[in-house]
């Protein structure tokens, strides 16, 4: 062991700006106000990042780089920092997504009573493959695990509504209905 | 669907089926908010705790621990803010009944938390649900907006020198997020990986805080212990599992629902075959997976006959337990195989790739089964997967891997014929 303190090359902070080559989202007032009204609720603004995402997603369509830069100026964070947890979460879009989200439920007590019929119902009548997006934007389709909605089996959730108990003539209906 | 109580009176149940039932106005007509009345109107922090140890309360959603011993936990003479969480966050594979207490009684959530906050002296509490219950988000909103109308939440609630406040907050899909510290890492904006423990939440919990993380469920149960007194709670069910208990049923039975029942119902068997209406199209019963995917499947010759006690104590001793209470029910035509693959691929998917032996091990597993699935299975792949949950179960850092190896122990041990069959092309080496 030498008595001579090693030398330790310093690393620089990760805190310098990274670049998206985009200029930050803008919203309307009233958004402004909904964002202020989730970073009310949190001593610590870094708290209200999911919520902030789920408004940026509504408004944006997905997760954009803009949509990053304004929330990493919003809470104050680096953009890798909004990026780390826009990756972990599966409901954070980082790249387009279809105007509906199809998202069928494939666990256990779905698969047992007919999940994989839903998903290749859908999966026929929309003309594309689980993970495909038409090609008019308008649909997505995923397979998801649970949705809390066992006793109900099998279901499907579009954007933020369930459907539940399913059958073709079901599916025919809540797709048909969509505006 | 059927929401019901059986062997008992509705307790959490109470009021799901009242016209309006999500209404302030409803709620109060039916005993809501007498409770928290009782509380500040003479009760001390301590003697809200003692009541819920008496009850024998235990943690509603899954690990079982008690609810006061919990709550005795939190440091009195911290400085710091303590805060009450409430884990709203049901991703539990064949659980569901948090759902239907939120949708339909959602003040008796917000009456459990109020009396949990006084009785850790909470200023500030928060309800993790979530992100795809979206629509429950919007409805405890409004139960919020009601009962701060009212007086019920903000400052000198009903007119007593105790104030706090409950918000919503908004997961995102991520079933690990259920785990108590993963929720707080991701209630503080970051990833939702869990945390090392000790120090316990009731110590260092939400931002370095003292903070309790209860179930819905559990909150729910409160303001019951409150109005008839821990011991009376407890004598609704045994000695070691106090009151009763939601279990979410799925699968193929009759009549799928939430059903109430008392701690300690006798027995299984009755359970499927009465209360539940008995098995769909009138198929033999193969298998149960009681507590939520996570726990040991059982056999039907385990149920069958065995008169198997519905509480803590009773499904370990029937060889499994009661987890979640997410009750599923697999017919004649359920391959178990193909069962546990597909709960095995939920692992893999719902890993937070923090540690090792569950990143890589779950990502392994879903391998073998693929392999074995596509004819190509090897004589050493069933002892291959036992040495995988070998190596995951204990050594992973939060219980997620724990909950995937479980599943794949138990049904290769219970079920080796559906396994063989797999392998019978090249040998499949389970003794």
């Amino acid at each position: 062991m030498s008595s001579q303190p090693t030398q330790i090359t310093r690393i620089g902070p990760l805190s310098q700006p990274v670049s998206l080559g985009v200029e930050p989202a803008t919203f309307s007032s009233m958004v402004e106000a909904e964002i202020d009204s989730h970073l009310a609720k949190y001593p610590v603004a870094r708290s209200a990042i999911l919520p902030l995402m789920f408004i940026v997603q509504r408004e944006r369509g997905y997760l954009d780089p803009a949509g990053v830069l304004y929330l990493a100026n919003r809470l104050k964070v680096r953009v890798t920092d909004i990026w780390e947890v826009a990756t972990f979460y599966s409901m954070i879009h980082t790249s387009p997504i279809g105007k509906y989200h199809i998202q069928v439920c494939r666990t256990l007590s779905c698969k047992i009573r007919g999940a994989g019929q839903v998903t290749e119902y859908c999966s026929n009548k929309l003309g594309i493959k689980v993970g495909e997006t038409t090609a008019d934007g308008r649909f997505t389709l995923s397979e998801v695990e649970c949705l809390g909605s066992c006793g109900t089996a099998p279901m499907l959730q579009i954007n933020f509504d369930y459907h539940e108990n399913l059958t073709p003539e079901k599916i025919d209906q809540v797709l048909n209905a969509l505006p | 669907m059927r929401i019901e109580a059986i062997g008992c009176e509705p307790l959490q149940l109470r009021r799901v089926h009242l016209e309006n039932s999500r209404s302030l106005d409803v709620y109060r007509r039916n005993g809501g908010y007498e409770a928290v009345k009782k509380v500040l109107d003479g009760m001390s922090p301590d003697d809200v705790i003692n009541e819920v140890k008496k009850s024998a309360l235990r943690g509603r959603g899954g690990a079982g621990f008690p609810t006061g011993m919990k709550w005795g936990f939190v440091p009195k003479d911290s400085p710091k803010p303590k805060y009450v969480v409430c884990n709203a966050d049901e991703s539990e594979p064949g659980t569901f009944k948090d759902r239907y207490l939120m949708e339909r009684d959602p003040h008796l959530l917000i009456e459990g938390m109020l009396i949990a906050a006084y009785a850790l002296s909470a200023k500030t509490n928060y309800i993790y649900t979530r992100g795809e219950y979206r629509y429950l988000i919007d409805i405890m909103d409004l139960a919020l907006d009601e009962a701060r109308a009212a007086g019920l939440l903000g400052n000198r609630i009903l007119g007593s020198d105790f104030s706090c406040e409950i918000y919503t907050h908004t997961g995102a899909g991520a079933y690990i997020c259920g785990e108590e510290t993963a929720l707080l890492s991701s209630l503080e904006g970051l990833r939702g990986h869990p945390r090392m423990k000790p120090p316990f939440p009731a110590v260092s919990g939400l931002y370095a805080s003292p903070t309790v993380v209860n179930n819905v469920e559990t909150l729910t149960a409160v303001p019951d212990i409150i109005k008839m007194g821990g011991e009376a709670y407890q004598k609704l069910g045994t000695e070691k599992s106090g009151g009763t208990k939601l279990w979410s049923v799925s699968g193929h039975v009759v009549h799928p629902g939430v059903y109430e029942l008392p701690m300690g119902y006798d027995d299984m068997e009755k359970f499927i075959f009465e209360d539940c209406g008995g098995m769909l199209d009138g198929k033999q019963l193969k298998a149960v997976i009681p507590g939520g995917s996570s726990v040991y499947i059982m056999r039907a010759d385990q149920i069958v006959g065995k008169d198997v006690r519905m509480d803590y104590e009773g499904l370990v001793a029937a060889g499994s337990s009661v987890g979640s209470g997410g009750f599923i029910v697999m017919d004649e035509t359920v391959d178990i195989f193909e069962s546990t693959k597909n709960l095995t691929e939920f692992y893999k998917h719902e890993s937070c790739g923090w540690c090792t032996p569950c990143r890589e091990g779950t990502d392994w597993l879903v391998k073998v089964f693929k392999r074995i699935d596509s004819g190509d299975g090897r004589p050493e792949d069933a002892q291959l997967m036992l040495d995988l949950c070998d190596n995951i179960e204990g050594k992973s850092f939060c219980p997620l891997g724990d909950a995937a190896s479980w599943p794949i122990q138990s049904a290769i041990k219970r079920f080796p014929e559906d396994f063989r069959r797999r392998l019978a092309k090249n040998g499949d080496g389970i003794s």
